[in-house]
């Protein structure tokens, strides 16, 4: 009697594997993490208690949570938002730091101006930066073909010396000569949600940003040309869809949103801009989107859970002395873990025997 | 403008692009091979830290650039698993292997280094002057050993082997049209596992070059974006070492100019930041100039499968 085993790949995976897959990836990425924690000098479980467990059992660091995953949810949805339609929006940091300049330079100059005047002002200049600065590479896509990952990609490094330039130039602090701009003004701040922590109204604003992207994606006839361009151009061309009109769309509402991240941080967190405004929020936005499978509910979700991931390193860091990076590894190695079992989840392996 | 000012620039020139030309040399056969890999920026990190942690702790600077090679090699694996084996999208996957390289290198330094008040520092490779006592050529090639192997060892060796070996056409192949390559009996999976190893390799070398060579220390800003160029300039060069290097010339002759003209304090009528930004407009413009002859790998970013 032979025994031969061998790996196939099959259409159907079946439902109750696609459900644990999440929780699998999970616990394979903590498996994974746990070494570093061991160099970290501390103990896994530990650590897994004041990572996952301790920032959600009071009200205000569950609070923190979502405070930390409102950037997130919008550079995530930010990033879907082009995914979708095929175009590979890398800039979403870059086009971040084009809102949050608009909304620093906004919450300045329109002093005296009621709140309810000088907030949607800030949230539309905001868009319109995150727009602007990702037009060069949406319409070097569009028209001419030249490649935008490479495009955006440079564009961020290109922003981040037009940030430093204002901040040790014009904006310097003209009190304590700090490379940061003048403070906005108090109506421009954004109103807290919750009194005495830090939750503020962007995290409603970062919610309707997903409601709106899921209606557009899912509802309309825009969101069904998206998905048809990001399935396959020729198919969509053949089809008479707009291709080159279509992925502009996407391209440039991306930025958008991504403007919004940026002035979110500015009139709910920071109030100032300063060059570390986003630890790379714009590309974590990428992991999130994948993560959540370019489903704008899923993109929230997964935000909300990087955001606790951050508040639990912070926590873990003060309580046991690891270092804060181990959120950021988690982060990647999650990513790089549910890549694999995207791929794996559609194989099989057969056991047959003969004789 | 004197003699002494373009000297000094040219020596400049020089050790700046030998980093970015390392590391895009090893992005150029991940390329050619099919695969891009935006693991690039995080391997140069990894590469920084792990280069100095490693001299820093055995004393030796050439086991901490083994050693960083190592981690480059490894990385490339990983990468190689991911887009190739797995056939897993390679701007996400990439992007992924750069967030969690540069995490693992913050964890890392902060572990080992964290406490301390002032920053860890090695005393670095030293400079070579085969030309003592001439005085234009000793101080133009008054240089790393690192920088001489790249120039005059890597670049060529690199253009050989992708033009005039079997292996080089074998990587060429598979980056082109993998169909081919597999009817001829060659294993395309082998072939781009090599190409993004070795890749993987040279990239982290450009990383350990920064942290042993140019500052003999490691800081958060070290790599600040030179993989991205890097990127940048193997399209600006077509995929082809040589030009590769002459696009790296470019950009280390603006980056160099910057920090000249810095250094002399010239009060100038735009930031300095001015400079440091042109070198990513300049590859910008390049690209747009180049875009419709830029013969990219027909098979770049394509998992390939055998059916």
């Amino acid at each position: 009697m032979t025994t031969k085993i061998s790996i196939e790949k099959t259409d159907s995976t079946p439902a109750w594997l696609r459900s644990l897959l999440p929780l699998l990836a999970l616990v394979i990425t903590f498996i994974l993490t746990s070494g570093l924690i061991i160099w970290g000098r501390a103990n896994p479980f530990e650590a897994y208690y004041y990572f996952l467990i301790a920032p959600l059992s009071s009200k205000v660091s569950a609070l923190e949570v979502l405070v930390k995953s409102t950037p997130l949810i919008l550079t995530g949805i930010s990033v879907t938002f082009a995914f979708v339609a095929g175009y590979y929006n890398i800039g979403a940091e870059g086009q971040l730091y084009a809102g949050a300049i608009t909304a620093a330079w906004l919450g300045v100059v329109l002093e005296g101006l009621p709140a309810w005047a000088i907030i949607p002002l800030m949230l539309l200049g905001g868009f319109a930066a995150g727009l602007a600065w990702a037009t060069v590479p949406a319409l070097l896509r569009t028209r001419l073909a030249v490649d935008e990952v490479v495009t955006t990609l440079l564009l961020n490094s290109v922003m981040a010396y037009i940030v430093s330039a204002l901040l040790n130039g014009p904006w310097r602090d003209p009190q304590s000569g700090w490379p940061q701009s003048p403070e906005i003004a108090s109506a421009a701040m954004l109103p807290k949600l919750v009194p005495r922590s830090r939750l503020h109204l962007g995290f409603l604003i970062a919610l309707a940003a997903v409601a709106v992207v899921w209606f557009i994606l899912s509802r309309t006839g825009l969101g069904l040309k998206m998905r048809a361009v990001g399935l396959g151009r020729p198919a969509a061309r053949f089809a008479g869809v707009p291709v080159e009109r279509t992925m502009l769309i996407a391209a440039l509402v991306s930025g958008g949103i991504a403007g919004i991240a940026g002035m979110v941080e500015v009139a709910g967190i920071q109030f100032h801009l300063i060059g570390d405004l986003s630890p790379g929020y714009g590309y974590t936005g990428i992991i999130i989107a994948t993560l959540g499978a370019l489903n704008p509910w899923g993109v929230a979700l997964a935000a909300v859970f990087f955001g606790l991931i951050d508040t639990g390193a912070q926590t873990v860091s003060r309580a046991l002395g690891v270092p804060v990076y181990l959120g950021e590894v988690t982060q990647a190695t999650m990513l790089l873990v549910t890549l694999a079992m995207f791929v794996v989840q559609s194989y099989r392996v057969r056991i047959r025997r003969r004789g | 403008m004197n003699d002494a000012f373009l000297v000094t620039l040219i020596a400049a020139t020089l050790r700046v692009a030998t980093p970015i030309l390392l590391a895009a040399i090893g992005e150029t056969f991940a390329e050619r091979a099919g695969i891009l890999n935006l693991g690039i920026e995080g391997i140069m990190f990894f590469g920084a830290f792990i280069g100095f942690y490693a001299a820093d702790m055995s004393g030796s600077l050439w086991v901490g650039l083994a050693v960083a090679i190592l981690s480059g090699l490894l990385a490339g694996l990983l990468m190689a698993l991911l887009s190739v084996t797995l056939g897993v999208n390679q701007h996400v996957s990439g992007l992924g292997i750069t967030l969690l390289l540069s995490g693992l290198a913050l964890f890392g330094f902060r572990l080992q280094y964290g406490g301390r008040s002032t920053p860890p520092s090695i005393e670095p490779f030293g400079q070579l002057s085969p030309f003592q006592g001439i005085p234009i050529l000793e101080t133009i090639f008054q240089q790393y050993l690192l920088t001489y192997v790249t120039f005059l060892v890597i670049v060529p060796l690199a253009w050989w082997l992708l033009y005039r070996t079997s292996l080089g056409l074998q990587i060429r192949a598979a980056g082109e049209n993998p169909e081919a390559v597999d009817a001829a009996g060659v294993n395309v999976f082998r072939i781009r596992y090599l190409a993004l190893v070795i890749g993987g390799g040279l990239m982290a070398a450009g990383g350990a070059f920064l942290s042993l060579a140019q500052l003999g220390a490691f800081t958060h800003g070290i790599v600040a974006g030179r993989g991205w160029v890097a990127i940048a300039l193997v399209i600006f060069g077509n995929w082809d070492p040589v030009k590769v290097m002459g696009g790296a010339l470019i950009f280390g002759g603006t980056y160099a100019l910057q920090l000249r003209l810095q250094a002399m304090g010239l009060q100038l009528p735009v930031p300095y930041e001015t400079f440091l930004a042109l070198p990513y407009v300049v590859t910008i413009i390049a690209l747009v100039i180049a875009g419709r002859n830029a013969s990219y790998p027909a098979a770049l970013l394509k998992p390939y499968r055998r059916e």
